[in-house]
């Protein structure tokens, strides 16, 4: 049932700063975990021995010279593919960055690596991180570790896969509308949306620049924490990146629950969604009111809306984000182009899948003349009205309780025609994005099919160390968070 | 409102967006974007009289930063990733003496 002495990040951070393993011992391991079984469930798109290796010496290296090490110390990780790094691929599952190389590496690849951690490769993810499953890849279809004919969720979810299926014990994903934590709520496994501003962006690969954040996937609270702390603050390459203090999110997580009052909303408990994920959050808000915690009603009555605006203004940023994927700069180029505007359109029209062409035509049409106010102009003032819904909740609660989506796991393909279906399971996780606040999924049991069920936590903007104490604490009560997948051997 | 794009729209979202698409394309987005746009609708039924729009949630204004020489990407590795590059300048097909609409 125990996750093991040293299969956190945590213990082998711990373990390589006394000594007691190299990193290159624990880097190892899981690199030959990689080799011996390949990666049927497609989550890793590529590693690197060496780079991860070098790596490894390097933190080895400073040990030896009796140097403080970071608290990733020797912590294998991986990476969601639209996080640039200047050694290998980062195809942001396209055609069309097939063959691009960074030239510079993201803020945040430059902290871990600061922390002592190594990077030992990058995750699959819906194309341009433009999906909710991981199905919309150029390089294919992830699959579930806990059922196979089941989707991942997305778009982060090669980076859910790899830790649910232990290839690594911390990954960072994405999540622009729910893509970190709806798929480690369909995985099994702990995923956190920072609060808007909270990480740089600087290197994140653009979809919805008012909207994306980077943040980590972890096993357990703890490790997630650990990771958060690493890549938080300010960096003056990101605009939008807050100059607020980083507070020390492991010390916080001992924090009890008693007197902390969480928020439930009846618009997060309506039709549609199904009954074993109801029941087990509302198993799990419960566990947190015996551990002591206050419950207390609260409205958010604009929810109903927020598909509706989310998408707009995703799908709006998109279309502009994307322009520079013009077959010129870099990325895809068509072979014949008969003039330049052809050079454009078919560069672009053969580089780009469905999905991601789907959300750039509806952007540019929500933007286009004489659409704007009606589409666009009106979805930033239903932003502003659900916004409003949070800071009035949050001066009654410390956190906001919710599921994460509104089913388990569907099955690979149930949706693929119907793309409006797909963005309707995002109801529960896009809001926090609106808002700019930060939101955590936490596993919370398994449906009668035995997949995982996750809870999220909701908390105000720059409130990570409430909702992380709040999961930890239930997670002190619960052992969801250490069943492993059939893939994962037990010895 | 419109609550629907039929092909013609589509083909003209498509040219503005610089999309080619194919036939089997366009009538499967017409089909599929129109159910979107027709989910959006319910926005219609929102009163926003009065409310000020949000870009941005967290309100943040212009950040500045000294005005200092820093280090830019080489023109070498610009160019690495470029499909097609000739003396250190991106290269696209002729442009002018033709009807470019």
């Amino acid at each position: 049932m125990s996750a093991g002495a040293g299969n956190t990040a945590f213990d082998m951070a711990w373990s390589v700063a006394r000594g007691e393993c190299s990193a290159e011992e624990v880097v190892r391991r899981h690199l030959d975990g990689l080799a011996e079984s390949p990666d049927a469930l497609n989550s890793i798109l590529w590693y690197d021995v060496e780079h991860a290796l070098s790596s490894a010496r390097r933190v080895d290296a400073a040990q030896a010279r009796g140097e403080t090490l970071g608290p990733l110390a020797g912590v294998p990780i991986v990476l969601k593919d639209n996080i640039c790094t200047n050694f290998g691929p980062t195809t942001c599952g396209s055609k069309m960055l097939e063959a691009f190389r960074s030239q510079y590496n993201a803020h945040v690849v430059q902290q871990l690596e600061d922390a002592g951690a190594v990077i030992i490769g990058k995750t699959n993810l819906d194309e341009f991180a433009m999906g909710s499953s991981t199905e919309h890849s150029a390089w294919g279809v992830t699959l579930n570790p806990w059922d196979t004919d089941r989707v991942a969720g997305g778009s982060s979810g090669g980076s859910a896969v790899a830790v649910a299926a232990r290839k690594a014990p911390v990954a960072l994903g994405s999540d622009t509308g729910g893509s970190i934590r709806q798929p480690a709520s369909f995985c099994g496994v702990v995923g956190l949306k920072p609060t808007y501003g909270r990480v740089s962006r600087y290197g994140l690969v653009a979809f919805g620049s008012s909207l994306d954040q980077i943040g980590p996937l972890a096993n357990d609270v703890r490790d997630t924490a650990l990771v958060l702390g690493a890549i938080s603050g300010h960096d003056d390459r990101d605009s939008t990146s807050a100059d607020a203090p980083v507070p020390d999110y492991i010390a916080a997580l001992e924090k009890s629950l008693s007197g902390v009052r969480i928020g439930m909303a009846a618009q997060y408990f309506a039709d549609g969604l199904d009954a074993e994920v109801r029941s087990a959050v509302e198993a799990a808000v419960g566990l947190m009111e015996r551990q002591g915690a206050k419950i207390v009603e609260i409205d958010l009555p604009h929810t109903p809306y927020a598909i509706a605006s989310y998408y707009i203004i995703a799908a709006a940023e998109a279309s502009s984000n994307l322009a520079r994927f013009d077959g010129v700069h870099y990325g895809y180029r068509t072979p014949q182009p008969k003039d330049i505007i052809d050079l454009y359109a078919s560069s672009r029209g053969e580089g780009f899948g469905a999905e991601v062409k789907r959300r750039i035509m509806l952007g540019t049409y929500a933007l286009s003349s004489g659409y704007y106010d009606a589409y666009y102009l009106k979805a930033l003032k239903t932003r502003t009205l659900i916004k409003k819904d949070f800071d009035d909740a949050f001066c009654h609660v410390d956190v906001i309780a919710s599921p994460v989506s509104p089913t388990t796991a569907f099955r690979i393909g149930g949706k693929n025609e119907d793309p409006l279906s797909m963005y309707l399971g995002d109801v529960y996780t896009i809001s926090a994005n609106l808002a700019g606040i930060c939101a955590v999924s936490v596993p919370c049991g398994f449906d009668a099919e035995g997949l995982p069920i996750g809870l999220q936590l909701m908390g105000p903007a720059f409130g990570e160390a409430a909702i992380l104490a709040a999961a930890h604490q239930y997670q002190l009560g619960t052992d969801f968070h250490q069943r492993t997948p059939p893939c994962v051997s037990t010895g | 409102m419109t609550t629907s794009l039929d092909e013609t729209a589509v083909r003209h979202v498509a040219h503005l967006a610089r999309l080619t698409v194919s036939d089997a394309e366009v009538a499967r987005f017409s089909q599929q974007l129109s159910v979107i746009l027709q989910y959006f609708e319910q926005l219609e039924g929102l009163d926003t009289t009065n409310v000020e729009p949000t870009a941005h949630p967290l309100g943040i204004t212009d950040v500045l930063r000294d005005d200092v020489v820093c280090n830019p990407l080489s023109t070498d590795a610009a160019l690495r990733n470029a499909p097609q590059h000739q003396d250190q300048l991106f290269q696209v097909p002729k442009v002018l003496d033709q009807d470019n609409a």
